[in-house]
């Protein structure tokens, strides 16, 4: 299947033209969090503040990244469980976030937020954080840098390879993807 | 006696956390090419080829397999003719984790208290099952275990009454109700007898056996093969886009148990059965 390619920050129009089971490589810039960082931008929205980077249009990606060795842009860097982010999602969908990126299923709340909000949830391969750090051609701490690895930091990526999981139409590929292969 | 300073123990757990972090074993390698040539989903030989690129990439270059460099679980068997010299032994293998952690560009994943949530940044504490056996050698054995795939395990204390079908139906709906959370095709471990805590120690040992080596015992060995098939069958597929390499082993553990119980738990692990060995 021939990849779509998408370049960070997005627009609605680019978010219109992808479906679940779409292979997608995405260039440009996009950023990191998870857990303790979504609970602070979180935090910052219910309160009216405004947030230490401005994710509208943006795309965020749940990873927590090993240490760089001499050389590197930036340690292994495969995708975290998006399950845990789920109470938050909605809130940043709704603020301007255009795409998350992480593994595993999402909550009937969030799959609906995408909806609502047209949004994408795309998923890396977890497990390939060596092969996939060799996309991210740059990467630096922008805010929360006490988290350590769950600091938010920008990356600058390069052909990041991801396939869509939920799209703004209600699709989910974990669900059609089983369907297709289970036996009863 | 034999005497060992505790400095050996540093020593060695700093080598295997990065050993083990960095290589992965030939049984999943074989695995993983078995699964690019049998897989029949696209998508799905398409997960096995960039974990095979993956494995590759990290063993050439010594970077870690997955940036969630787990928590350090260390199983060491200590021979009762063994003195240790020099200093605590739980400092001593914890220091080791330290330095490995710290100079292999590790990730430090453990936070201080659960509820406050402060990073230790050195990836200490370790999880240490220490074991005494004859003689004057000390087996370490550090397996890495990573948090999303430790999420979706799961104890259950079954009843006696229950017997097979109530194992087999617990860790298949285990494995399925876990989807593509715990980044399959997974490695699932399942322990079975014990008590409550002996239980799950079982699943987690579970994981170290190599890929491919049956359970000693044919009821057991029959048993492992038939909870793959079912789990096989569940659709899930790579990564969870659908197919049919769900998981790629399950090995089984059981232990004596109550009259009254029969315990079962189920460990899962992503692909990367990730341990390493060295015998003092």
């Amino acid at each position: 299947m021939e990849a779509k390619r998408i370049r960070a920050p997005l627009t609605d129009s680019d978010v219109k033209k992808l479906q679940a089971g779409d292979t997608v490589l995405v260039s440009g810039v996009i950023y990191t969090a998870r857990d303790s960082a979504h609970k602070r931008l979180v935090e910052r929205l219910a309160k009216g503040e405004t947030l230490p980077v401005d994710l509208t249009g943006q795309i965020l990606y749940y990873v927590g990244p090993a240490p760089a060795k001499p050389g590197q842009a930036i340690g292994s860097a495969g995708p975290t469980t998006s399950g845990r982010m789920d109470p938050y999602t909605p809130a940043l969908l709704e603020y301007g976030v255009k795409a998350v990126i992480g593994k595993g299923s999402r909550s009937p709340e969030v799959r609906k937020a995408f909806q609502d909000f047209q949004g994408v949830y795309l998923a890396a391969t977890g497990g390939a954080g060596a092969l996939l750090a060799k996309k991210i051609l740059a990467a630096e701490i922008v805010a929360y840098p006490e988290l350590g690895p769950e600091a938010i930091r920008r990356l600058t990526v390069e052909d990041f390879p991801v396939t869509v999981i939920n799209d703004i139409y209600g699709k989910d590929l974990y669900e059609e993807g089983r369907k297709n292969y289970v036996i009863y | 006696m034999r005497e060992v300073h505790v400095k050996e123990i540093t020593e060695a757990v700093a080598k295997l956390c990065q050993e083990a972090n960095y290589f992965l074993g030939e049984d999943v390698v074989k695995a993983l090419q078995k699964g690019l040539q049998e897989e029949p989903s696209p998508v799905g030989k398409d997960v096995f080829r960039q974990l095979l690129e993956n494995a590759r990439l990290a063993r050439d270059e010594e970077v870690p397999l997955c940036q969630d460099t787990g928590t350090a679980v260390l199983f060491i068997d200590l021979g009762q003719e063994v003195l240790l010299t020099g200093g605590d032994f739980n400092e001593a293998v914890n220091e080791g984790v330290r330095q490995g952690y710290l100079r292999g560009f590790l990730r430090s994943s453990i936070v201080s208290d659960p509820l406050e949530r402060v990073n230790t940044k050195d990836n200490t504490p370790a999880v240490i099952h220490l074991r005494l056996i004859p003689g004057d050698k000390i087996k370490i054995t550090m397996a890495p275990k990573g948090g999303g795939s430790e999420n979706m395990s799961a104890v259950r204390m079954l009843t006696p009454a229950q017997g097979v079908k109530g194992l087999t139906d617990f860790v298949v709906e285990t494995v399925s109700g876990a989807g593509a959370n715990p980044c399959p095709p997974v490695v699932v471990g399942v322990g079975l007898g014990g008590n409550f805590e002996k239980v799950a120690f079982l699943a987690k040992k579970a994981l170290l056996r190599p890929l491919g080596e049956p359970h000693p015992q044919a009821f057991y060995a029959d048993l492992e093969k038939e909870l793959l098939e079912r789990i096989n069958r569940s659709g899930i597929g790579p990564q969870g886009f659908g197919g049919r390499f769900t998981a790629l082993a399950v090995h089984l553990e059981t232990a004596p148990c109550h009259i009254a119980g029969m315990p079962a738990a189920v460990n899962l692990n992503c692909h990367a059965a990730r341990h390493a060995q060295r015998v003092l």
